[in-house]
């Protein structure tokens, strides 16, 4: 078991991966977003995902309502009776009242975390680093325990009903070996997700908040993108309008597998004292 | 597109989606761009990253309302007021270009001494036959010019044909591609624009009474809102900054759709904003190639390239056609050259200047024809068959059970799709079989249901909503035994040609004649697309492509399928197919596709340059005059005669595009200048006036006349009732205001969308969207069902209880209105009711669309009663509001 170090550290180098690429992620930048679903939908041709679910629910656009197995990339549409910036919304609640209404759309997606506890508790190796720094899982390896599934600090990963493995958001790593960017950032029409080398896109995301908040977007706060929070920062990370809680999002995510040293640390240390014990015990019956 | 072919000249969009990113102040109207066309949306976001400001006016905060920086709901069927209220702010605060104004509009130009203005005359204009519902155009004319008018009343007026009424057969159409005629040539003209008759003061006069109180009034829009939009429209334009309006299906489904454009055109030219970066008028396309469909029309009173079709008039020759459809000054006075190279491509060798070139085979109009009218004649039994080509109108199409009635009472149909849609299945399992009052056995209707291929398995271009023509090349073979619709017309011909050989009969004589020689590859003999984008480009004598239509003869020594493509084959290369990345040109990017005219992108681009050819401002440069090499250039390819200098003026007499002055930048129009007012070209008012919908929940505070006064209405049908209006008794039985619309999610009728799981998934059901507070009113559950009624039809649909749709305070009346997505039918994956079981049939005169953007309904909790309870509720909704065949029908 390996100790989860948290920082800037390169996951494909720890994992074993030589002379490897940069790693790869996405800024998903929800303050472009129209809502379109060109992701959801690219990703499901690309992926050949089944479909899951055609249920109206009411909830606003929002009729995916997450992420899961069968669904890699999610929508999600929060309706607010809040101001966004100096946006006129224009709407009355009730009649002859002006009101604040916001709209906010955000494509989310696998975190692709830098300390990844899906990985960490695999135990057939289905789940492994690529060369970029992403997490895949391996469906002709994966035996269907559902370990990862609780172990998802973000609730992304999920079995499929009908065939009891597990699957998630690959990055599209059949696409990113031939130098391809992922289906859902090539379908999205306004750069809202961006594919490209983690570094820059720390680099764009932070003057993109900058940008906004010059501009009197001040509610513009990045999520996933800090090496130091609980994940080791996101591979996949996102420019968000609002708390993480408004997206469904956990405000402070940590890896479910970070007290696992310590936890064997401490079974080590018990069976150690069992054993002495047990040792004891048998020399005094002698 | 016939409103901006009035004012400009030309029926397609003045700019490109591109373009957008240059604009200053982008205003959304009619259109939810963002869900409808995302992928050009980008252009605005990308404006808006550069400091433009967004403005969304819809009745719904939509998904381009999420991103624009100022939403103004309005109450539907209400834009006119709103774009009135905008030209008053304009005239009246002095925000006009004046320069602009004087040298390229019609705004200078005096009218008759007898034309009448709704100021004058109550709500219409002189000339309206109150009979006949139609309005005589001749006192809209310029003082002292011919009477000639191009719209539909001219062609009444031929002689007695003997074929039934001509009717106005959406004359206004053939404005596509080029202005209305009008006689002689230079009006008379006040520089100073003072003249009591001139334009620009009978316009001040017009629009006086739209006021900003009146747009609260009407539009439910607060004053401070409005004053919002004028300030940012107005400080967006002048020499320095542009401002562009772009609007879809929202302006033009409405009974006075074509004049909702017009205001937007005048309010632009006023402005200064047309033929210039980040300005103009994006009309954008609801549907893959719809403006390739209106190119090369799909319509009936038009044939390629916006010349008119001829009417079943009595001797006429191809000399008293072109007499009366060309003009005398601009490039319509080349219509010869247009047509015959037309009938050369169609019939070849057999065209020959002894027989008129095949002139008389052409079909004659004998009336209007449009889809609604054809649907009557199935009804009365006189229309036998169908092909339905990737159209859906047994739920798509306003007065849905109409279409059914009429599919009912065909020989024979043919329903070319990707999935069995309800055109193809009506007989089976149509709302008039679930309430009994068909049964499949006896609709005697033989359907044949032949799978298309889609857009991956062809060859072939798309022409979009910038007028641009796009190359798709065949990914894979069609499955099974799906089929290009080329390969099918292309086979069906053939073999209605195999069949009709060895005839003598004369009738078949244009059939045995076409040129229908296309080449064919691969096992299933699939037609050779490039060949006919070769023929429609056409060729010279020895067979040569054509590059430029100004190469094209009235001799017949010239073929070209359509004159406005000419160029699209230039040098025998497939222009369409140009694909040089962005990043390797410049942000015209004029080698991406190839676009009409002579690939333009934004149009009457010479008034991108003041009179003197210098562009009007550096920030905004576009096209303008070189003095050193004596011609015009710049980044667009520019859109006047490369040689004529800014100081030309034309000798007396001259003809054509030779008679065009060097200020003349709208080079299509009769006169060169754009109109503020239309002389000519639409059968409904040279000037924009209010008029509510046919149904509508108020009445109109502008004038006595409360609907429009030559929108089209049917004969009495009990299949198509109208509603009390305003304060007629029974009105209030409808007392909201529902639109039809789209989602992202499913394209129009669902024939493309509903069967895809990936698509179903994403918007499953038939749903309304009403606000917390109408919810309340009728006891509506969130998420539940509801029923929602017209005198037409009654629809259940899923509820979406939503802050985005907002009561709006019209006429001091608290008003609701309820959003219906019309994706809808019994078939696929995604399933519904049709919002157009709602819609009834009263059309626009211009061009006969229908009315489904402004409705009256009701709404009611619950689902919708089933069988024959259906018709059972809306005849109860119909005695309650005491309907009878003569409602709404009032001129």
């Amino acid at each position: 078991m390996s100790t989860v170090f948290l920082g800037d550290i390169d996951p494909a180098g720890r994992a074993g991966h030589e002379d490897h690429p940069p790693r790869m992620g996405f800024f998903t930048d929800t303050s472009v977003c129209i809502g379109c679903k060109a992701c959801e939908v690219a990703c499901k041709e690309w992926n050949a995902i089944p479909e899951d679910g055609i249920d109206f629910t009411g909830m606003s656009y929002d009729n995916t309502q997450g992420l899961g197995g069968s669904t890699w990339r999610h929508v999600a549409f929060i309706e607010q009776a809040k101001p966004l910036a100096a946006q006129v919304p224009g709407v009355q609640h009730p009649a002859g009242e002006p009101a604040d209404l916001r709209w906010l759309m955000a494509s989310d997606v696998c975190k692709h975390c830098t300390q990844a506890a899906c990985l960490d508790v695999c135990p057939t190796g289905a789940l492994f680093r690529t060369e970029f720094g992403t997490v895949v899982v391996q469906e002709d390896v994966c035996n269907g325990c559902g370990y990862c599934v609780p172990a998802c600090p973000y609730g992304v990963i999920d079995q499929r009903k009908d065939d009891g493995r597990a699957w998630k958001c690959t990055l599209c790593y059949d696409r990113l070996g031939e130098g391809l960017e992922p289906a859902c950032a090539k379908a999205c029409p306004t750069e809202s997700i961006q594919y490209g080398p983690l570094e820059e896109l720390r680099r764009r995301a932070t003057d993109r908040v900058e940008h906004l908040h010059r501009n009197g977007v001040t509610d513009a706060r990045l999520y996933g993108e800090d090496p130091h929070d609980g994940v080791g920062g996101a591979g996949a990370f996102f420019l968000l309008l609002d708390e993480p809680e408004a997206y469904g999002l956990p405000p402070d995510p940590i890896v479910t597998t970070r007290d696992l040293p310590d936890m064997w640390k401490h079974v080590g240390m018990a069976a150690a004292a069992l054993v002495a014990l047990a040792v004891g015990a048998f020399g005094a019956g002698r | 597109m016939p409103s901006l072919g009035a004012s400009f000249g030309r029926g397609g969009a003045t700019t490109f989606q591109q373009d957008l990113q240059n604009s200053d102040c982008i205003v959304i109207e009619g259109s939810n761009m963002a869900e409808c066309h995302p992928v050009g949306f980008q252009w605005v976001m990308e404006a808006k990253a550069r400091g433009a400001t967004v403005i969304h006016v819809d009745p719904r905060f939509t998904r381009t309302s999420a991103l624009a920086d100022l939403h103004v709901p309005l109450r539907a069927g209400s834009d006119i007021v709103f774009l009135g209220g905008l030209i008053n702010y304009v005239l009246s605060n002095d925000k006009y270009f004046r320069e602009y104004v004087v040298h390229y509009t019609n705004g200078p130009a005096i009218l008759r001494e007898d034309f009448r203005d709704t100021e004058d005359l109550d709500g219409v204009f002189s000339g309206l036959d109150p009979d006949s519902r139609t309005y005589d155009p001749s006192t809209w004319q310029y003082e002292g010019m011919e009477v000639q008018a191009a719209s539909g009343q001219r062609d009444q007026e031929y002689g007695d044909t003997g074929a039934g009424p001509a009717s106005t057969a959406a004359r206004g159409h053939a404005m596509g591609s080029g202005g209305a005629a009008i006689g002689g040539l230079q009006p008379p003209r006040d520089e100073t624009m003072q003249h009591p008759r001139c334009v620009f003061q009978v316009l001040k006069r017009h629009f006086a009474r739209y006021t900003p109180e009146m747009v609260q009034d009407v539009c439910g829009i607060p004053p401070q809102l409005f004053e919002r939009v004028a300030t940012a429209v107005t400080d967006n334009s002048g020499r320095d900054r542009t401002t562009e309006f772009v609007y879809a299906v929202g302006w033009t489904q409405h009974t006075v759709g074509v004049q909702y454009i017009r205001t937007a055109a005048i309010l632009q030219l006023l402005l200064g904003n047309i033929g210039r970066p980040g300005g103009g008028i994006l009309a954008l396309r609801g549907h893959a190639s719809i403006q390739g469909s209106t190119d090369i029309p799909t319509l009936f009173n038009l044939l390629p390239g916006y010349i008119p079709m001829p009417h079943a008039h009595k001797d006429e020759t191809l000399d008293s056609f072109l007499d009366a459809e060309s003009t005398d000054k601009g490039y319509w006075a080349e219509m010869r050259s247009y047509l015959v190279s037309l009938l050369k491509s169609y019939w070849g060798p057999a065209a020959t200047p002894e027989n008129d070139f095949c002139f008389d085979y052409l079909p004659r109009l004998t009336g209007s024809h449009s889809t609604y009218e054809t649907v009557q004649s199935q009804i009365d039994g006189e229309t036998k068959g169908y092909f339905l080509y990737g159209e859906n109108p047994a739920v798509g199409s306003a007065n849905a059970r109409r279409q059914r009635l009429g599919l009912s009472n065909l020989d024979w149909l043919v329903v070319r799709d990707f999935s069995l849609i309800e055109s193809a299945t009506w007989w089976q399992n149509g709302p008039e079989i679930e309430s009994g009052e068909m049964r499949a056995e006896d609709i005697g209707t033989e359907v044949f249901f032949l799978p298309a291929a889609a857009q991956t398995e062809k060859d072939g271009s798309f022409t979009n909503t910038q007028r641009m023509l796009q190359w798709h090349h065949q990914a894979v073979e069609p499955a099974g035994d799906a089929r290009s619709d080329l390969w099918f017309t292309y086979h069906l011909g053939r073999l209605i040609r195999e069949k009709l050989a060895g005839s003598d009969d004369e009738m078949d004589r244009p059939l045995l004649d076409l040129t229908w020689d296309y080449p064919t590859s691969g096992s299933q003999a699939e037609p050779v697309a490039e060949a006919v984008l070769a023929e429609i480009n056409g060729w010279d004598a020895e067979g040569r492509p054509l590059s430029s239509y100004e190469q094209l003869h009235g001799d017949g020594s010239t073929a070209c399928g359509c004159w406005i493509y000419c160029g699209v084959y230039a040098g025998g290369e497939n222009q369409a197919a140009r694909r040089k990345p962005a990043s390797e040109q410049d942000w015209v990017a004029n080698e991406w596709g190839w676009a009409w005219p002579a690939n333009r992108r934004i149009l009457y681009n010479r008034a991108s340059a003041d009179p003197d050819g210098r562009p009007w401002s550096e920030r905004k440069a576009l096209v303008w005059w070189d003095e050193d090499s004596a011609q015009w250039t710049g980044h667009d390819v520019p859109d006047f005669a490369a040689h004529t200098s800014p100081w030309h003026r034309p000798a007396d007499g001259a003809r054509g595009a030779e008679a065009l002055s060097g200020i003349d930048p709208f080079v299509m129009q009769a006169d060169g200048k754009a109109w503020l007012f239309a002389p000519a070209g639409l059968t409904d008012g040279p000037l924009p006036a209010h008029y509510e919908p046919q149904d509508s929940p108020v009445d109109n505070p502008l004038y006595a006349q409360q609907r429009s006064p030559v929108r089209l209405v049917t004969a009495p049908r009990d299949d198509n009732r109208y509603q009390p209006s305003g304060s007629e008794p029974g009105s209030d039985v409808f007392p909201y205001v529902t639109t039809t619309y789209r989602l992202t999610e499913h394209h129009t009728a669902g024939g493309m969308s509903r069967f895809l799981p990936y698509l179903a998934e994403l918007q499953p059901a038939m749903f309304c969207e009403i606000s917390p507070e109408l919810a309340q009113e009728r006891g509506v559950e969130p998420g539940g069902w509801a029923t929602i009624v017209t005198a037409r039809g009654a629809i259940e649909a899923r509820v979406l209880v939503t802050r985005r749709i907002s009561p709006i305070t019209v006429r001091g009346r608290v008003l609701h209105q309820v959003g219906l997505p019309y994706h809808w039918g019994a078939n696929g994956l995604s399933t519904g009711d049709a919002a157009n079981e709602l819609a009834h049939l009263s059309l626009d005169p211009n061009v006969h669309i229908q009315e489904v953007k402004a409705l009256a309904c009701d709404i009611r909790p619950g689902r919708r009663p089933r069988g024959a309870a259906r018709d059972r509720l809306v005849a109860d909704y119909q005695r309650r509001a005491g309907i009878t065949e003569r409602t709404g029908t009032e001129q």
